[in-house]
C-alpha cells in the first residue's frame, strides 16, 4: 500500500472547525503544506459546523442585508431538495428510476451558489446539480427523464437559463465559457456559472476553459463542488494543490469555501458573480464539502471509504447547522419547521406520483430533433420505421 | 461582382467575407485565423475589416475552440471555427461527438446549433504527419452532424454560404490541395441544395463518384477513358452527410456501373457505405459491383510515398477497366 492511498483512508480532520487559535493554525496549516489535497482548508466560513455566525470582512457584506425570512428560504430551499432527492433515489431502488446521482450532503453548497445567481444568469451543470435547478425553478419532475430513460435531456434550456444535464465529465465549462463570451460581446452585464467536481479539474476541457475565460475576460464562475471523490478516486488522485489554487496559474483568483456553509456560499458566489459583472473576469470557487451517499445508485461507497470519513462529515452537516443557527436567532419557529416537513411530504408524494405516470416516449422520438433542418437518411429511416411499425398493426388487424 | 475566376481558397475568403457582411452574429475563431490570416490565408483580412471581437484569435486547443462555439451558439451566434489540420481535430472530437451533434436532441428540440467546423483535409502536398488525414467518415457517421466537401470554388464560395445558414453543425472539409485551383465563382447566381450531387460530366459506360479533392482526379480519368473510347460520369457528392442516394441511384441506372473514388482508407468508409446501398437500390441494373478506390488501412505515410497511397488516374482507370470487364 502507498503512502498516498493510507492518506485517502483517513478520515479527514473537520473543516474548519472553530476553536481557539484556528486563525493561527490555518494560516500556519496552508503554510506548512501548501501541497497537501486533503490537508486543513483554508477556507471562508460563516456558519460553524456549530451554527454559530462567524464574522468575515471581505464577504460578510454580500449577506449583510439578508433577512430572517431569506434565511428561512434558504433552508426550505436545503429541506426540499434533499426530500426530492431522497425520493429520487428510492425510486430508483424501486426500479422507477434507471439510475440516480444523489446530491446528500451538497445542499448548502449548491442552493448557496444558485441563490447567488440572478434571473438573467446562466447556469451549465453537471448532472448533480438538482439543488441549483430547484434554484432557477426548474420543475425537480423535469430532471427524472433522463433518468428514467424517457429522454436524454428533456428541457428547454433557455426557459429557466438551466442548461441540460451534461454527462462527459467537464465539457459543460467550456460551454459555460463560450457562452460569457457571448454575453461580453452582446454589452450584457449577466455572468454565467459553470459547475464541475473535483474529478472533472482533470480534465483538459476544465484545463482549456480556465484558458479561454481568462484570455477572454469572460465572466464565469466556475463552482467546483469538491466532494472529495470522483467515484471511488480520491481528490488525492486527482491533484497534488488544492483545487481553488489552480485558478492563480490561469491569472484570475480562487477561493475555497466551506461547501456546506449555505451562508458562505451564498456570499462567495455573489462576490464572483458581481466581479463578473463588473468586467473583472472569471473567478474559481471550490466549494469543499461532502458527497454523502454513492456517487450514483450504481457504485457501493462502502468498498472504497471508511465508515468514519462519512460520520465526520455528518457532524457538519449543512441543513442542520443553518437549524441550530434559526432556533437560536429565533428566526424560525416549530410552526415553520412543521410546514415545512408537511410540505416536504408533499413534494416527495408529487415527485413519486409524477414519475410514474410518466408515459414512454412515442416510438417516432427516435428520430425526432435529430436535425434541426431536417436529414435525408432520417427521413429514409423513419419511413422505413414506420411501414415496419405499421406491419405489426395490420397483422392485429386481420386476427 | 458577378462571375470572377478565383482560386478555392480565394473563394471561401470571399464566402466567410459576404456571411460576416450580412449578419452580426456571425463569428470566424481559430488559431492564426486574425493576424496571419490561417496557415492557407483562408482568412486572409477579415480581421482587418471585421476587428477581433468577430475574427478570434483562439488559444492553441482544439476542445477549446468547439466547446466555446457551442457556448456562443447556445447564446445566439453563429460561430465558424477553423481546425487548422485534419489530424488537429481528434483533440475536438469529443465535443464534437458527444456535445456539438446531440445537444439539440437532447433539448427536444428547443435549440440549435449553428456552428461550422472548417477542416482543411486530405493529402497530396508533401506534409508531415496527421497534416494529410481524410476522416470524413468518423463525422459522417455520427448522427446530428452534417458533412460537405466542395470540389471547385463555386461550390467553395456556395457550400459555405450555406453551411453557415444551416441550423445543424456542418463539418466543412475543405481540399487543401485545391486550395490554389483557380475556376469560375458568379457570387449571384442561385445555388442548388448544400446535400445534392451534381453530375459534373455526363457519360453512359461507367459512374465515377468522389468528392473534394478526388472530383478532379476522376474528371481527368474520364478525359482519359474518353480517348479510348468509354464515356464515364462523373458524380460530385458534395455531401457525405447527408449523401445524396436518388443522384447516385439515377446515375447507376444509367450507366449500370459505379465506381467510388474517394482519399479515406477504403475499409468501412464513405465508398462501402455508398456500395452498400446501391447495390440494394440498383441489384438489377448493375452489371458488376459497386468497386471502390481510395486510402489504404495503413496510417497515412511519408510524404515521399502519399502518391503511391493517394488514388491517382491509373487506379481510376484499372478500377474502371476491372468493372467494364465482368
Amino acid at each position: 500500500m502507498t503512502v498516498e492511498s493510507t492518506a485517502a483512508r483517513k478520515p479527514r480532520r473537520s473543516a474548519g472547525t472553530k476553536s481557539a487559535g484556528s486563525t493561527a493554525a490555518k494560516r500556519t496549516g496552508a503554510k506548512k503544506s501548501p501541497s497537501t489535497p486533503g490537508s486543513e482548508p483554508e477556507l471562508v466560513q460563516l456558519l460553524t459546523p456549530e451554527g454559530e455566525r462567524v464574522a468575515d470582512a471581505t464577504y460578510d457584506p454580500y449577506v449583510a442585508d439578508i433577512t430572517p425570512e431569506e434565511l428561512r428560504g434558504l433552508y426550505r430551499d436545503m429541506v426540499l431538495t434533499r426530500r426530492f432527492d431522497a425520493e429520487a433515489t428510492s425510486l430508483q431502488r424501486q426500479g422507477e428510476l434507471g439510475l440516480w446521482a444523489s446530491l446528500l450532503g451538497q445542499e448548502a453548497a449548491q442552493i448557496g451558489s444558485g441563490r447567488a445567481t440572478r434571473e438573467d444568469d446562466y447556469v451549465f451543470p453537471t448532472y448533480r446539480e438538482h439543488g441549483v435547478a430547484w434554484c432557477r425553478g426548474v420543475d425537480p419532475t423535469n430532471l427524472l427523464g433522463m433518468f428514467r430513460g424517457v429522454n436524454n435531456g428533456g428541457w428547454d434550456p433557455n426557459t429557466n437559463n438551466f442548461h441540460l444535464y451534461t454527462i462527459v465529465i467537464g465539457s459543460q465549462t467550456l460551454h459555460a465559457t463560450g457562452y460569457a463570451m457571448g454575453i461580453a460581446k452582446d454589452g450584457a452585464d449577466s455572468a454565467v456559472i459553470a459547475y464541475f467536481g473535483d474529478g472533472a479539474s482533470s480534465q483538459g476541457d476544465v484545463a482549456e476553459s480556465f484558458t479561454f475565460s481568462a484570455v477572454y475576460n469572460a465572466p464565469v464562475v466556475f463552482f467546483c463542488q469538491n466532494n472529495q471523490w470522483a467515484i471511488s478516486e480520491p481528490t488525492e488522485k486527482q491533484t497534488r494543490v488544492p483545487l481553488y489554487q489552480r485558478a492563480q496559474g490561469y491569472g484570475f483568483p480562487g477561493v475555497r469555501v466551506d461547501g456546506n456553509d449555505v451562508l458562505a456560499c451564498l456570499a462567495v458566489t455573489k462576490w464572483a458573480l458581481e466581479r463578473a459583472r463588473r468586467g473583472e473576469g472569471p473567478t474559481l470557487i471550490e466549494a469543499f464539502t461532502y458527497r454523502m451517499g454513492a456517487h450514483t445508485t450504481s457504485d457501493d461507497p462502502t468498498k472504497y471509504r471508511a465508515d468514519e470519513e462519512r460520520e465526520s462529515w455528518e457532524a457538519k452537516d449543512p441543513i442542520l447547522r443553518l437549524r441550530t443557527y434559526l432556533e437560536a436567532a429565533h428566526h424560525a419557529d416549530e410552526g415553520f419547521f412543521a410546514e415545512l416537513e408537511a410540505e416536504s411530504e408533499a413534494l416527495g408524494k408529487r415527485v413519486r406520483e409524477v414519475v410514474r405516470a410518466m408515459p414512454d416516449p412515442d416510438h417516432f422520438a427516435i428520430f425526432e430533433n435529430a436535425y434541426a433542418d431536417g436529414h435525408a437518411l432520417v427521413d429514409e429511416e423513419r419511413a422505413q420505421f414506420a411501414a415496419y411499425q405499421a406491419s405489426f398493426v395490420a397483422e392485429g388487424e386481420g386476427e | 461582382m458577378a462571375a470572377e475566376k478565383m482560386a478555392l481558397a480565394k473563394a471561401i475568403n470571399e464566402s466567410l467575407r459576404t456571411a460576416l457582411d450580412a449578419d452580426p452574429k456571425v463569428l470566424i475563431m481559430g488559431e492564426d485565423v486574425g493576424k496571419l490570416g490561417g496557415v492557407f490565408r483562408v482568412t486572409d483580412g477579415l480581421q482587418k475589416d471585421f476587428g477581433e471581437d468577430r475574427v478570434i484569435d483562439t488559444p492553441l486547443a482544439e476542445s477549446g475552440i468547439v466547446g466555446t462555439a457551442i457556448g456562443l451558439a447556445l447564446r445566439g451566434y453563429r460561430p465558424v471555427v477553423e481546425i487548422q489540420f485534419d489530424g488537429f481535430v481528434f483533440p475536438a472530437y469529443d465535443q464534437i461527438v458527444t456535445q456539438l451533434a446531440k445537444m439539440h436532441a437532447r433539448a427536444l428540440g428547443k435549440i440549435k446549433l449553428p456552428v461550422v467546423i472548417r477542416i482543411p483535409y486530405g493529402g497530396g502536398i508533401g506534409a508531415v504527419e496527421h497534416h494529410s488525414e481524410s476522416p470524413e467518415a468518423l463525422f459522417a457517421h455520427v448522427a446530428g452532424l452534417k458533412v460537405v466537401s466542395p470540389s471547385n470554388s463555386s461550390d467553395a464560395y456556395w457550400m459555405m454560404q450555406q453551411a453557415i445558414q444551416s441550423n445543424d453543425p456542418v463539418i466543412f472539409f475543405e481540399p487543401k490541395r485545391r486550395y490554389w485551383d483557380k475556376s469560375e465563382v458568379n457570387t449571384e447566381a442561385i445555388p442548388g441544395p448544400l446535400h445534392t450531387a451534381r453530375v459534373l460530366r455526363e457519360g453512359t459506360d461507367l459512374t465515377l463518384a468522389a468528392y473534394g479533392p478526388m472530383v478532379k482526379v476522376c474528371l481527368e480519368a474520364a478525359a482519359a477513358a474518353q480517348e479510348e473510347g468509354k464515356s464515364l460520369e462523373v458524380l460530385d457528392l458534395r455531401s457525405m452527410s447527408p449523401i445524396d442516394f436518388d443522384s447516385v441511384q439515377a446515375s447507376v441506372e444509367k450507366t449500370r456501373r459505379l465506381v467510388v473514388v474517394h482519399e479515406a482508407p477504403v475499409f468501412l468508409g464513405t465508398g462501402a457505405e455508398i456500395a452498400a446501398r446501391i447495390t440494394e437500390r440498383c441489384f438489377y441494373h448493375l452489371e458488376a459491383p459497386v468497386l471502390r478506390v481510395g486510402g489504404y488501412h495503413a496510417p497515412y505515410p511519408p510524404a515521399r510515398l502519399e502518391e503511391e497511397y493517394l488514388p491517382g488516374l491509373d487506379r481510376v482507370l484499372d478500377a474502371v477497366d476491372r468493372s467494364l470487364a465482368y
